[in-house]
């Protein structure tokens, strides 16, 4: 929970992962360019104080995500959101075996959300059955960019994704994360591209699609299927250090977000450790739409507590203290 | 003298998805003119930047190059790039975008390409039409003209980017029209403009953040980019 100016906020942190990108786990130059990628964002988008030695930032383990969360973080609950990432790491880059251990132990902290891949078919099927009930899944990632083989992505509306999320539907996995990435055949066309997004939205009533990092970058493709999809969300995961970089352009995109899909679709993440949460909730709640910025509307404190939290937490089931919920019920 | 002239033949070469050039985004690392070779390294702001728009700015950096009256030998490469390998092992060979990338290649890129031109044209457009509300914001955007436009940056930009679309740029034309240069029905413009600006901001967006990743990733960047 974080306090300020006499308002409590329940912050539902919905993006975190636990990584080992260390030389010994990675399986080629690719292992190497893909956390490099991840450290240059960190890089570029942290304030000094927050920055990481790369050493710590290669691999940091459970103990100092309970601590950067939970202790100095302000963090009331997590969900771990991993990429699997085989074709660069041995042991994949989000560490299922660490992570859904660490969950276990803090089940009222952390909730384990696990991915999976439709390319693998029917055997990756009947592994999905096993993950949801050893894990006992709510949620799954998807990076749809993954490579496999020959193969380097594939989409939500391919027919054995389809039937992926049929088994979804059957095994009460509600919470689809999709992460858009670079790599997607053919290359004729936008692999950012999001309209699969709108497909499967639109076939799957009874599922959340919540697109990562707000569809960025293609916002305005994002922002347009969001409002004709009731159960599309956004994910603020990279969106947010956007606060202290260029804070007129976090503006922007939380005010295009706020109109076009409002105040109840939005959530809060830090991507965990791609950044780190404290200092992004702090910043948060301190926020406001620059006053020249005239074609949005000041954000309130409500819509700051929907997004911190209350959003992610109605998705989840998370259950909030009294006192810490919305004053307008969260529509899901 | 001549290595000026490559440089400004580059300066046609846009980021697709940026809608800039090339040399503005310091993706030229190095140029070097020997006679009649000319040598090009690129560099782009992650490892893993599209493959397609990759391709895109390294083979239109050699086309430029190739036209020059006084090239023999233009080398492109890409550097630190995922797919570096594969793009200059194509470059090398002239062998296109099929030939470069094969099975992951289904037509050409011609369709993404247009794609960002579109895209490029609504941004350019809202930014042009946000600019007269702001002076008079009685205005009626679906009545505006491109003559009625104010001479300057924006209105040659939006220009430019009308012909690139092959779009009607005479002064009588409507500002508000779609990727095909029909003006929108009048009951339409406010979610138009609205969508327009929320292309514009993500353009703008991607464009700052790649310069800050290229600063990132090579330090020795230009200040400015």
């Amino acid at each position: 929970m974080y306090s300020k100016d006499g308002e409590n906020y329940f912050i539902v942190d919905a993006h975190i992962a636990l990584w080992d990108a260390r030389p010994e786990n990675q399986l080629n130059i690719h292992g190497k360019q893909f956390i490099d990628c991840f450290y240059d964002y960190h890089r570029n988008l942290s304030p000094e104080p927050e920055l990481w030695p790369y050493e710590d930032y290669l691999y940091y383990g459970g103990e100092r995500l309970m601590k950067d969360l939970f202790e100095d973080g302000y963090v009331d609950h997590a969900i771990f959101q991993p990429a699997r990432l085989g074709a660069f790491y041995k042991n994949g880059f989000g560490q299922t075996e660490e992570a859904f251990a660490l969950a276990s132990q803090h089940p009222d902290k952390l909730t384990y959300n696990h991915c999976f891949d439709p390319r693998f078919e029917q055997a990756g099927l009947e592994q999905l059955r096993r993950d949801a009930d050893r894990f006992g899944l709510k949620g799954v990632k998807l990076y749809t960019a993954e490579w496999q083989g020959d193969s380097r992505g594939y989409k939500l509306d391919d027919p054995w994704s389809y039937r992926y999320l049929e088994a979804c539907q059957e095994l009460g996995i509600r919470n689809i994360h999709v992460h858009k990435g670079p790599t997607i055949r053919p290359l004729d066309r936008d692999a950012f591209d999001v309209a699969d997004v709108d497909k499967v939205a639109t076939d799957f009533t009874d599922l959340n699609f919540v697109v990562e990092h707000c569809g960025l970058p293609r916002l305005e493709d994002f922002c347009w299927i969001a409002t004709q999809e009731p159960n599309v969300h956004a994910g603020l995961a990279v969106a947010m250090p956007f606060i202290h970089t260029r804070p007129r352009y976090f503006a922007q995109i939380i005010g295009e977000l706020l109109y076009w899909l409002g105040e109840d679709r939005i959530q809060f993440s830090s991507d965990y450790a791609l950044w780190t949460p404290r200092w992004l909730v702090e910043r948060f709640v301190d926020f406001q739409i620059p006053a020249d910025m005239t074609e949005y509307a000041p954000i309130t404190v409500a819509q700051k507590k929907k997004v911190l939290g209350l959003n992610a937490a109605a998705m989840y089931g998370i259950e909030v203290p009294a006192g810490l919920g919305a004053e307008t019920p969260v529509a899901v | 003298m001549l290595e000026r002239q490559a440089w400004r033949a580059l300066d046609a070469v846009l980021d697709p998805e940026l809608d800039e050039p090339i040399t503005e985004l310091d993706f030229v690392r190095s140029l070097e003119v020997d006679g009649g070779r000319v040598t090009v390294h690129l560099r782009l702001p992650t490892a893993f930047c599209s493959p397609n728009f990759a391709y895109l700015m390294a083979s239109d950096a050699k086309d430029v190059l190739s036209a020059l009256p006084w090239t023999e030998e233009v080398v492109v490469r890409l550097d630190d790039h995922h797919d570096s390998d594969l793009i200059n092992r194509g470059l090398a060979a002239d062998a296109g975008y099929r030939g470069t990338f094969g099975d992951e290649a289904e037509e050409s890129l011609d369709e993404l390409r247009l794609i960002f031109r579109r895209k490029a044209h609504t941004a350019a457009m809202e930014r042009s039409l946000t600019a007269l509300i702001r002076q008079d914001p009685e205005l009626r955007p679906h009545e505006t003209t491109l003559g009625d436009l104010p001479a300057g940056p924006a209105t040659d930009a939006l220009l430019r980017r009308r012909e690139a679309l092959g779009l009607n740029t005479d002064p009588a034309a409507k500002v508000l029209v779609d990727e095909h240069g029909n003006p929108y029905p009048a009951e339409e413009t406010p979610v138009r403009l609205r969508f327009a600006r929320s292309v514009r901001i993500s353009i703008e967006g991607n464009a700052h953040f790649c310069r800050g990743l290229l600063k990132t990733r090579y330090p020795e960047a230009k200040a400015n980019a």
